[in-house]
């Protein structure tokens, strides 16, 4: 770019005609100081555009986007993705008649099996997601609702917590903990995932249910009251109530000390909100065991769900979603997309200002003063 | 009202049209009692006091009243009551996002700053009404006087007052030191004039108050008008001894006199404190805003309509959305608890109020307000506008008006003081038709002429020609002697020794130079007499008799004295305009041609002029003269014309002497000012006290006036007017002929449009302008003619580039600059010095005092203080325009930042169901108000109000979908996406400020820097773990700006959101740099035009011979001394006339 230093506001300076210089005799304490600050004399640099400056950062801009975008978009191609909606909306599906009995009321489970193929095998660690549609999580009564301190092992909070919870704040006189439509409204389908091998038996894919949420939520935002660590957690919920939603107590999550009460991380993911309303959260890890075989082999498997979770009413829908990952994280091609098309528009702007400039811009020479 | 009905018999007043008021206002001197009883109607059923104290208060909170007072202020802001509502709705829980106090801090942060300012301002206020209310008078006070205060003068004191002091109340005067009770006033901060008046008591006063005595048991009840703001008429009775003496305002000393020549006076104080005809003119003082802040509430009260009804629109939509959906989803349902989804929109409403306040800009008001205290700031630092002689510094008075100083389309301006310096020099003259006192070009630095042989020269007078000194001195050239002689005789001017030095008082200025000047070459006026003058001649005194002074009027432009001359001959000294003299010389005068050509030279330099003329008188013609003049003098009926026609009969057959000229020295630097001030665009109106020949001399000089111009004068105006009269006088069935009238008028003015933009000025004089001007008068609805009137006088006036009024009082001058503003609709500016100039300061959008003169009224009501009128320019063109430009600039900047942060919670709400998530209030505090950095050139109006909305919308939907676009499938939850729509629209703003940014210093670079530095600071602070540890409720966010800036995929999507968020600023940019040369350019190349253009000659209709513009000599509109002269009123003890006084006195009632 093309740039000028100069003495900011000299041509200013010479306006003030003759005694502008007249201060310097009478130095007394009134007089303000000359410095470059109070007299706006600081020295500035003042680019000065012209079209050998401004077209080619057209140009570049293009240039540096297209392959942007062009590596953002073979990446997401690269990422292998799998999903499948397991409602049971239509009667065919394995799981209609689930979605047909189940309440949040409903003590029995109803257990449903789908069966799907992978055309490909996914290579590196996979990621399994559940995903809702039409869930309004991110509504503004729901997202209030839920005690930040109680979650944080706040004890005085755990016996009572928040008004911001009603109506899920009690149950029977008792605290609920932890309380709020959130934690009321958590997702508690259990999905089980078995490859079917090539003899016809089924062989379990291991799921980690551990390092699905943030470092920060595990270790921070959520705790338990009395500390992590704590063996008799049983005790610790005493005189509390579950969520009227929820079939286990919040201590009964899971058996591990380090994944249960509120550092439970399926509970954690489900109480960061999403921003939309369709939206996946992270379910399991299926970690690479083996160099040679593939994480997920290409074949035919079967998910096992214990169904739980009702959303006919709000017309909601299930989703299994299995996933790659890279850098960019799941597979997005808009933003590839994007910078493709923005970087294409600059050039083509770059393009269509030259000619401007060439067509139309000569005749301005003649008035342009040197500065 | 009054207990005793006054006997209400009218004064005999001089002017017809004033003596018929009615004398309601009654005071008894000596009588506090008395004066007291009167009562008139206050607050509620009050009765106050009728007569004010002359307690001057312009302090408007005390301690108790100043919370009630500055509250009510400030919440007459649409933004602040907005934001008290804010703060109770977040009171409300099922409305509230953020706790109530942090909404409640930012606005008591507002209402602080504010009021602290607003309690400085008023301490400043108090100061100065204390310095003022302390001022020393001595009262009399059971029988003495005592030294007193001017806070405790009331009405009904009789107050003394010693030479040099200035007068604190309206009083008639009872007796002075001087003979026959002559005072001698300065009125320069009343009406600007800075020649010496004179007042004079009753004789009946004057006889018998002398002592303090006597003025103690004087019981005199003074029957009055009311107070009124008429400075140069009154009209009151003296009852006392049951003689009734009619009081005119002859007799009276306003406030703001000083008392100048006079050792003591005595006075009885009439009108104290607001009653007092100075006070009157003040008007009152109004809080002045900006056309930007007017600008500014309106655009807030748009904002305020578009979130009302925004909300609204999301408040159905919340409502809808609540009756289809929340049914069905019981996560939801629930927390309903029982509601109506209407209840539920009803809250929503609230909830969005409160979600999309950050569009309301609070913040831009206290930041605003920084701004503008940084560019005064800049402007009271600014060492180039700083006047060593007086060592004063420009300074800004009113913290909030600077952006306006970049607006300015007219300007008032007062001439004395103001554009001049009021310092008359002798210059030039030109005798028997030589020039003398011109200097040769090529001499830069000539040695002044030695003057030190005369004794009585004053050692002022700077004179370069050592020709004219030879010649004089050589005592050769009779001519150059009979020229000086007249100059030392034939005046009006009156001389006082003290301490050997001889002062000279005049009745106008320019007189007294003349004699100065001639005193200084050797022909000093010593002293004078009844009937005689004494003139010390290059060394010999010569005593000249005295036969008659022909005074000079207004009609007559000239004055002569009939002397006879120590050697016995009669002479006739005249001196006058040039046309008046040349049309009375006799047809065989010498040195007519050259000494017109010399006046045409002068009036070239714009020096005042005037001729000097004389004739021998024979004997005979003399006594048959006098006879007739006595017999003039003695009449009746017509005196004035008969005594005109005698004086006719003898100033006639003169012999040209020659010519003076006369410097009426500008203030440094004017004419250039003005001619840059006018270049800018700006138009320049003189407003003066002073006689229209002076003001129009001026003119010239200023440059304001060229010779190519035509000037419209009272004559053209009522010309043009006259219709309008008409229309207004005939009955309303003479429409046919009324119409035509008024299409030739408008013909008329299209004539005078055609002559260009910079052909025409307009001249118009006091009463002219009352003409006008008296609609204002009649309570409130002037009727529609008068306003068509008044609508067609400033249209007219605004075509010419310039307008001169003469002869205007100070509210004359106030209803002018209102004229202009009602009408026109520009913004405004007023500049004076004096006390006359207040009530124009104040009226005007910005009024600038000129500092260091000895008034300060002016400076102390003023917005900003300069100490030249030269430094006007810088203050206009160069503070006003950068701060206009900043102030725009940041205007613009903030809107767009706060719009598109809460459109962008608008998009928002189409995905969560209509129910408000607050992305990004916290983010918007987080962005610094370091955004005010910036110079380049952008207008701030409704259309630049809409491109800003536009584009704010647009970056709003750009920074919204993008980001969504990218997160759509994916797991990311709320907290990341707002983390990622915040950084990216810090950034976008930012980069569109860099864009935006014209000239790059280290401070702005840094603020920039800094701003981006701060976002994250404040993010990371506001997310991390010690503060959710500590108020888990309130910070939500722990870790969320660091899990998403790690993660290089969110970088990206901030890169392509503020790259696209960017591209239209920058193809505009680009567009425009490659169809358009740079402003800079611009201005460079139009200014070229412009001067081209005006050289093209458009004549039509109104043209007119060149108007004769040699005679400006500043005589006096008053008559002169010359009657007093004549009756020896005017003459010191002990100086002759012994048969002095009674008479003269009698005469004069």
């Amino acid at each position: 770019m093309m740039a000028s230093s100069y003495n900011a506001k000299e041509e200013d300076g010479q306006l003030s005609g003759a005694g502008g210089s007249g201060g310097v005799g009478a130095a007394k304490s009134k007089k303000p100081d000359n410095t470059a600050f109070k007299q706006q004399r600081l020295p500035a640099w003042q680019p000065i555009l012209t079209a050998g400056t401004v077209l080619p950062a057209f140009f570049v801009i293009g240039l540096v986007f297209i392959p942007i975008g062009i590596g953002l978009f073979v990446t997401s191609n690269n990422i292998k993705e799998f999903e499948i909606d397991y409602t049971g909306i239509d009667p065919a599906r394995p799981c209609y008649n689930c979605s047909q009995t189940l309440t949040w009321n409903s003590t029995k489970s109803c257990v449903c099996k789908v069966p799907f193929t992978l055309e490909q095998s996914f290579e590196s660690e996979v990621f399994m997601y559940y995903g809702l549609s039409n869930f309004y999580q991110n509504h503004r009564r729901y997202v209030k609702s839920r005690d930040d301190s109680q979650l944080n092992g706040d004890a005085t909070r755990l016996t009572s917590p928040s008004k911001e919870c009603e109506p899920y704040r009690t149950s029977d006189g008792k605290p609920i903990a932890p309380c709020g439509a959130i934690a009321n409204s958590l997702f508690n389908d259990t999905l089980t995932l078995y490859y079917i091998n090539p003899n016809g038996t089924e062989s379990l894919v291991p799921l980690q249910k551990k390092g699905i949420a943030w470092w920060t939520d595990k270790n921070v935002k959520f705790r338990n009251p009395g500390g992590n660590n704590l063996n008799n957690i049983t005790a610790v919920f005493h005189g509390t109530s579950k969520p009227v939603n929820w079939q286990k107590a919040v201590y009964e999550l899971d058996t591990d000390p380090e994944n249960n009460g509120f550092i439970n991380e399926d509970f954690i993911v489900w109480m960061r909100t999403a921003a939309l309303p369709t939206f996946r959260k992270l379910y399991r890890l299926i970690e690479k065991k083996n160099n040679m075989i593939p994480t997920l082999q290409r074949g035919n498997y079967t998910l096992e769900i214990t169904y739980n979770y009702p959303v006919r009413r709000f017309d909601g829908r299930k989703r299994m979603i299995l996933s790659t990952i890279s850098w960019m994280g799941g597979k997005n091609p808009f933003l590839g997309i994007a910078y493709i098309t923005v970087g294409s528009v600059c050039f083509f702007l770059g393009v269509v200002l030259l000619i401007v400039h060439h067509k139309y811009g000569n005749r301005n020479n003649s008035a342009e003063i040197p500065n | 009202m009054s207990l005793q009905q006054p006997p209400s018999k009218p004064a005999s007043s001089p002017d017809g049209t004033h003596s018929n008021r009615e004398h309601t206002w009654q005071v008894k001197a000596n009588d506090r009692d008395f004066n007291n009883q009167f009562t008139k109607k206050g607050f509620l059923c009050f009765k106050r006091r009728k007569y004010a104290d002359n307690v001057i208060k312009t302090r408007k909170y005390n301690v108790l009243t100043f919370l009630p007072f500055n509250l009510y202020e400030q919440f007459q802001r649409v933004a602040n009551v907005y934001f008290l509502l804010m703060v109770i709705l977040q009171g409300v829980p099922a409305i509230s996002t953020l706790p109530w106090h942090t909404t409640m801090i930012p606005l008591l942060m507002v209402l602080a700053t504010r009021g602290v300012k607003d309690i400085l301002d008023d301490m400043a206020r108090y100061r100065s009404d204390n310095e003022i209310n302390n001022r020393p008078c001595d009262i009399l006070h059971s029988g003495s006087f005592k030294a007193a205060r001017w806070r405790d003068v009331h009405v009904g004191d009789v107050v003394r007052l010693r030479k040099n002091q200035l007068i604190p109340a309206d009083m008639l005067l009872l007796s002075s030191s001087e003979p026959h009770s002559l005072c001698y006033v300065e009125t320069a901060d009343i009406d600007g004039e800075t020649n010496l008046k004179y007042r004079q008591a009753l004789s009946v006063t004057h006889e018998e108050l002398h002592t303090e005595d006597k003025l103690a048991a004087f019981d005199g009840r003074v029957l009055c008008e009311e107070p009124n703001s008429q400075l140069h008429f009154f009209s009151g009775v003296l009852h006392w001894r049951g003689g009734q003496h009619p009081i005119d305002n002859d007799r009276i000393l306003l406030r703001g006199f000083r008392l100048r020549n006079t050792h003591t006076c005595y006075g009885l104080v009439l009108f104290a404190g607001l009653d007092s005809k100075i006070l009157r003119n003040c008007g009152r003082t109004v809080v002045k805003r900006t056309r930007i802040e007017l600008l500014m509430n309106h655009v807030v009260l748009m904002i305020l309509l578009f979130l009302l009804v925004t909300s609204l629109l999301l408040a159905v939509g919340a409502g809808l959305w609540e009756s289809r959906f929340s049914g069905s989803l019981e996560a939801i349902v629930a927390l309903s608890e029982g509601f109506s989804p209407a209840y539920w929109g009803f809250v929503t409403f609230w909830g969005y109020i409160i979600i999309l306040s950050p569009a309301m800009p609070m913040a831009l008001y206290i930041t605003f307000e920084v701004i503008h205290l940084v560019h005064s700031r800049f402007i009271n630092w600014d060492l180039q506008m700083h006047f060593p002689e007086k060592d004063t510094y420009a300074s800004a008075r009113s913290t909030s008006l600077n952006e306006q100083l970049g607006q300015i389309e007219v300007i008032f301006s007062d001439k004395t003081g103001t554009l001049t310096q009021n310092i008359m020099t002798y210059k030039k003259c030109c005798v028997a038709g030589t020039v003398y006192g011109n200097l040769p070009a090529t001499s830069k630095k000539l040695k002044p002429v030695d003057l030190c042989w005369n004794r009585y020269a004053d050692g002022k007078l700077q004179l370069h020609d050592e020709l004219l000194m030879e010649r004089l001195r050589s005592q050769e050239d009779q001519d150059l002697r009979e020229f000086f002689r007249a100059l030392s005789v034939c005046h009006t001017v009156m001389v006082e020794e003290k301490d050997g030095d001889l002062l000279y008082q005049a009745a106008s200025p320019d007189e007294e130079a003349l004699v100065t000047a001639a005193r200084n070459l050797g022909f000093v006026f010593l002293s004078r007499t009844q009937d005689s003058v004494t003139v010390n001649e290059l060394g010999v005194e010569r005593h000249y008799h005295v036969l008659a002074m022909l005074d000079f009027s207004s009609q007559r432009r000239r004055m002569s004295v009939l002397v006879r001359e120590p050697e016995g001959g009669l002479k006739l000294y005249c001196k006058g305009a040039d046309i008046v003299i040349f049309e009375r010389l006799a047809p065989d005068s010498p040195h007519r041609d050259a000494t017109e050509k010399a006046l045409d030279g002068f009036a070239e330099e714009t020096l005042r002029t005037l001729c000097l003329a004389c004739r021998s008188v024979e004997e005979g013609f003399y006594r048959e003269w006098i006879d007739e003049h006595h017999h003039a003098n003695m009449a009746t009926q017509g005196r004035q014309q008969e005594l005109e026609a005698a004086y006719e009969r003898i100033e006639n057959n003169l012999t040209l002497l020659g010519a003076t000229a006369i410097e009426d020295r500008l203030q440094e630097g004017v004419p250039e000012t003005i001619r840059t001030l006018k270049r800018a665009g700006i138009k320049i109106w003189v407003l003066t006290g002073d006689k229209k020949e002076t003001a129009v001399n001026i003119g010239y000089s200023v440059k304001l006036l060229s010779s190519d111009m035509t000037i419209l004068e009272g004559k053209d105006l009522r010309t043009l007017l006259e219709p309008m009269q008409e229309e207004k006088s005939s009955d309303s069935n003479n429409i046919p002929r009324l119409s035509k009238e008024t299409v030739w008028t408008n013909q008329e003015l299209r004539d005078l449009h055609k002559l260009g933009a910079q052909r025409k000025a307009l001249v118009i004089t006091g009463p002219d302008l009352e003409f006008i001007l008296r609609a204002s008068d009649s309570a409130g609805g002037a009727h529609g003619q008068q306003v068509e009137l008044q609508k067609r006088f400033v249209e007219l006036a605004s075509s010419c580039p310039a307008v001169i009024c003469c002869r205007v009082t100070p509210l004359q001058k106030a209803r002018m600059v209102e004229l202009v503003r009602r009408y026109q609709g520009v913004v405004t500016l007023a500049i004076g010095d004096g006390a006359n100039d207040v009530n124009m300061i104040k009226t005007a959008h910005i009024g600038v005092g000129i500092s260091g003169q000895e008034g300060l009224q002016a400076v102390q009501c003023s917005d900003y203080s300069i100490a030249q009128f030269r430094f006007l320019q810088r203050l206009l063109l160069v503070h006003g325009r950068w701060s206009y430009i900043r102030i725009c600039k940041y205007l613009r900047f903030f809107l767009f930042k706060t719009l598109s942060f809460t459109f962008v919670h608008i998009w928002y709400s189409f995905f969560n169901g209509f129910t408000a998530q607050d992305v990004s209030d916290r983010a918007s505090l987080q962005c610094p108000e370091l955004y005010r950095v910036g110079q380049y050139q952008e207008l701030f109006g409704y259309r630049v109000f809409s491109v800003t909305m536009l584009h704010a919308l647009l970056t709003s939907l750009i920074l919204f979908f993008i980001p969504f676009g990218a997160f759509l499938p994916s797991a990311l939850d709320y907290q990341t996406f707002a983390v990622t729509v915040a950084t990216a629209a810090v950034f976008t703003t930012t980069a569109e400020i860099a864009l935006q940014i014209w000239t790059w210093t280290l401070p702005n670079a840094l603020a920039i820097l800094l701003s981006i530095v701060f976002y994250f600071t404040l993010t990371f602070m506001l997310h991390s773990f010690i503060l959710h540890q500590t108020w888990p409720k309130d910070f939500l966010f722990p870790g969320a700006s660091l899990s998403t800036l790690r993660d290089p995929y969110m970088w990206l999507i901030v890169l392509l959101t503020v790259t696209v968020c960017l591209l239209p600023s920058l193809t505009a940019r680009a567009l425009d740099t490659v169809l358009r040369p740079p402003d800079l350019h611009r201005v460079h190349s139009s200014e070229g035009q412009r001067m081209s253009v005006s050289t093209v000659e458009l004549r039509s209709g109104f043209q007119r011979d060149q108007p004769q513009r040699r005679s400006s000599y500043a005589f006096s509109q008053e008559r002169g001394f010359g009657e007093r002269i004549a009756s020896g009123t005017s003459l010191r003890k002990g100086k002759g006339s012994r048969r002095a006084g009674r008479q003269g006195l009698g005469e004069q009632q």
